[in-house]
């Protein structure tokens, strides 16, 4: 728990000091920095970088490549029609794994527009291809490595603040995130999640892809607020805001963040990036944003900066990036064939996982639906059983 | 003019912001981009930006936001993007927009609509699928109407942003854009509180609503059964009087509906027509209806709403005894 001022209630001691007139808290007031460490151009203070070693350097690399290739593998089998719908994450990837190289396996973490950090903490590309091809596999796969994704936004962020407080009960050495959109963030939900962690001071850390959109609606207008960050003190919790297309700087900012959760203070960071694809494959995004716009970001490519980044380290020799794309173009191919593999399952798929002990009513309806598909096998004449989305 | 549902939707809504200047639409995704099924496509080129706004993802903000709006004389009319996210906005339909004229003796009230696509069977994610019609309608003071043909659509939603108290105008999604059909030019209303009845018959009454229209008619067609169908078309208020005058006339009946049984809309039509017609009947009312289960996701979702076979069964059912 956070020292606050004991006296927080007591009235002002002096009364006004405004000299009389009425004075504003007004955001034009705040400045609000924007931690940056490999700049757009690819230079950067030496002394700035976070302290991690070759092989690590490389693994955020090669984390990005997976996160690009994924989304690029998952949106070519939705246009085969093996998927019911994708969200890609091209663009974020340095928000996407700077955030998630940070996290423990003790960490809970509930995500929105964030996939590979599954991977990351031990699921499969498989599990994420169930996942969207609507198999519960692919949650029940996630929840055990103390993962989730949420559908509804904003909806995961009480239930990150309940995680958090179950942790501060147990004086765990972990934290609870939650990553979150730019939209979710205009929910009612969110807004009481993140006051339940700031009014307990709970473990929680909030992250917070700004990455423009949510859907058509572009972040000016989702908000009055300049920034997504400064909202957070209200709560009179913490922020930071970081440029999200450097890995460094997301990565730094969270790691710090990380610390201070584990001391019992929530942080929230807004990690400022953009998505450069549309918001799913059902989604036509040249209906509200320029080419111009798309290009200018395109411009500002996560991998292309770190790749600077390691060029001028001396690091970019240790990689072979064709090998790297091919090596995880095959793990996706893997992943396909074995989630092609899944077999169709037995109805009572739909009953059984609803509560611990299946209730008297809903083990009659399961009979009763199990004697119908038999008596009446024209009923797969109207069901797609779809094991491939 | 021929017009499937999701068409009929957007027409009703030119229409009636052409004839009145009081009603606003909002929500999320609905101008710029015309909204995510173009339910709400050109309007924001038609009536501008202060009357078709694109509002933050704020759910209680959206439903709440039009009942205050309504309390002080606009039209609103907005949109929840998918019914899986009103859940959020409960709070302020059962706390605010469905007693604000009870509250003040009619002092004030709340004309608004808010209209969601509901159901199952578009290959969408969580929380995209459901049809809890049943639980919107137990919340006194609330109106919920769910059309199931594009006429209707244009004449019942036009009711609803026409009438002086809230309405939830359920779309039915699967069947948004399956069904093409002509459609009236101009103003058209069709009274909220009516059933239609879509097919005359004596031996069984079979009642449903919204996307469960198809696979009905579909079901009493391939049975060749002598059926009466009726499209319930408003949840509540529910047209009792053609229900139990159908009952009384055939002796037998079937509910079809696709959200959770228990304590579904079906168990309120068994109530009424044990109150008003137990005499008339030969055998026990069958309901045919979606699980007492979450809607599954996508790979299974088809098990979960009732088909063509499912219904008939329930039909032979009440034929049988
Ligand atoms: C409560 C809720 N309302 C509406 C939706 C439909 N929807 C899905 S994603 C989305 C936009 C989300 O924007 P943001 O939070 O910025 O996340 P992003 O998709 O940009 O990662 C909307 C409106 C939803 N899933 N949940
Ligand atoms: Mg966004």
């Amino acid at each position: 728990m956070s020292d606050r001022e004991s006296d927080i209630r007591a009235p002002p001691a002096t009364g006004d000091d405004g000299g009389g007139e009425v004075r504003y808290l007004s955001q034009s007031d705040l400045s609000v920095p924007t931690h940056q460490i490999v700049a757009p151009d690819g230079s950067y203070d030496e002394r700035a970088v976070p302290d991690l070693d070759d092989e690590e350097f490389l693994d955020l690399y090669r984390w990005m490549v997976t996160d690009r290739v994924f989304s690029r593998r998952m949106v070519n089998i939705q246009r085969r029609g093996e998927l019911g719908t994708f969200g890609s994450t091209r663009g974020q990837e340095a928000s996407i794994i700077g955030s998630a190289f940070t996290l423990r396996p003790d960490d809970w973490l509930y995500v929105g527009r964030a996939w590979t950090p599954m991977f990351m903490r031990g699921a499969s590309m498989k599990d994420m291809i169930l996942f969207w091809r609507g198999i519960e596999e692919g949650q029940e796969a996630f929840a055990k490595h103390n993962s989730q994704i949420a559908i509804s936004i904003g909806s995961h962020l009480p239930l990150v603040a309940g995680i958090a407080w179950g942790m501060h009960l147990d004086d765990a050495d972990a934290v609870a995130t939650a990553y979150l959109g730019d939209g979710a963030t205009s929910t009612g939900a969110a807004h009481e999640g993140i006051n339940l962690a700031g009014s307990l001071g709970l473990p929680a850390l909030f992250f917070c892809q700004n990455n423009q959109y949510a859907i058509s609606m572009p972040y000016e207008r989702q908000s009055g607020a300049n920034t997504i960050a400064q909202k957070a003190l209200a709560y009179g919790i913490d922020a930071i805001r970081v440029d999200g297309q450097d890995v460094l700087a997301v990565y730094d900012a969270v790691q710090s963040a990380r610390e201070r959760v584990t001391e019992g203070e929530p942080v929230f960071v807004e990690s400022v990036t953009y998505r450069l694809d549309a918001h799913t494959t059902s989604d036509d995004p040249t209906r509200y944003r320029s080419d111009e716009e798309v290009e200018h970001w395109e411009a500002h490519d996560p991998i292309e900066r770190y790749r600077q980044f390691l060029k001028s380290e001396g690091l970019w020799s240790e990689i072979d990036h064709d090998a790297v794309v091919e090596e995880i173009d095959a793990e996706f191919d893997e992943a396909l064939a074995a989630a092609n593999e899944m077999e169709e399952r037995a109805v009572s798929e739909m009953f059984t996982y609803l509560y611990d002990e299946l209730p008297p009513e809903l083990a009659r309806q399961l009979a009763e639906f199990e004697d119908l598909l038999e008596r009446r096998p024209e009923m797969y004449d109207y069901i797609e059983h779809r094991p491939k989305g | 003019m021929q017009a499937t549902i999701v068409q009929a939707v957007n027409d009703a809504l030119h229409t009636e912001m052409g004839r009145d200047d009081r009603v606003v639409v909002f929500g999320e995704d609905v101008a710029e981009s015309g909204g995510v099924f173009r339910a709400t496509d050109e309007l924001l080129e038609e009536f501008g930006s202060k009357r078709v706004v694109d509002t933050p993802l704020s759910e209680i903000a959206i439903v709440g936001g039009a009942a205050g709006m309504a309390m002080y004389g606009y039209r609103p009319v907005a949109e929840i993007q998918f019914s899986g996210f009103l859940p959020p906005a409960f709070d302020q339909l059962v706390t605010n927009a469905s007693r604000i004229r009870w509250r003040t003796r009619g002092e004030l009230s709340a004309p608004m609509v808010v209209r969601m696509p509901y159901g199952a069977g578009v290959r969408a994610l969580e929380h995209h699928s459901e049809s809890l019609e049943g639980a919107y309608a137990h919340i006194p003071g609330l109106q919920v109407v769910v059309p199931s043909t594009p006429a209707d659509t244009k004449g019942l939603l036009t009711a609803a942003i026409r009438d002086p108290d809230p309405v939830l105008f359920m779309e039915p999604k699967r069947i948004y854009r399956s069904i093409r059909e002509e459609v009236p030019e101009g103003e058209h209303e069709v009274p909220i509180g009516e059933a239609a009845v879509r097919r005359e018959g004596e031996d069984v009454t079979v009642v449903a609503w919204g996307s469960m229209m198809p696979p009905t008619l579909e079901a009493v067609e391939e049975g060749g059964v002598d059926a009466e169908v009726i499209d319930l078309r408003s949840i509540s208020p529910m047209d009792t009087e053609t229900v139990v005058e159908s009952v009384k006339k055939t002796g037998r009946c079937v509910v079809a509906h696709e959200g959770p049984r228990t304590l579904g809309v079906g168990s309120e039509i068994v109530a009424r027509i044990n109150d008003e017609a137990l005499m008339y009947l030969e055998a026990p009312i069958e309901r045919v209806t979606g699980f007492d289960t979450p809607v599954p996701l996508l790979s299974m979702e088809d098990f979960y709403f009732p088909h063509p076979p499912r219904i008939l069964d329930g039909i032979e059912a009440a034929l049988a005894d």
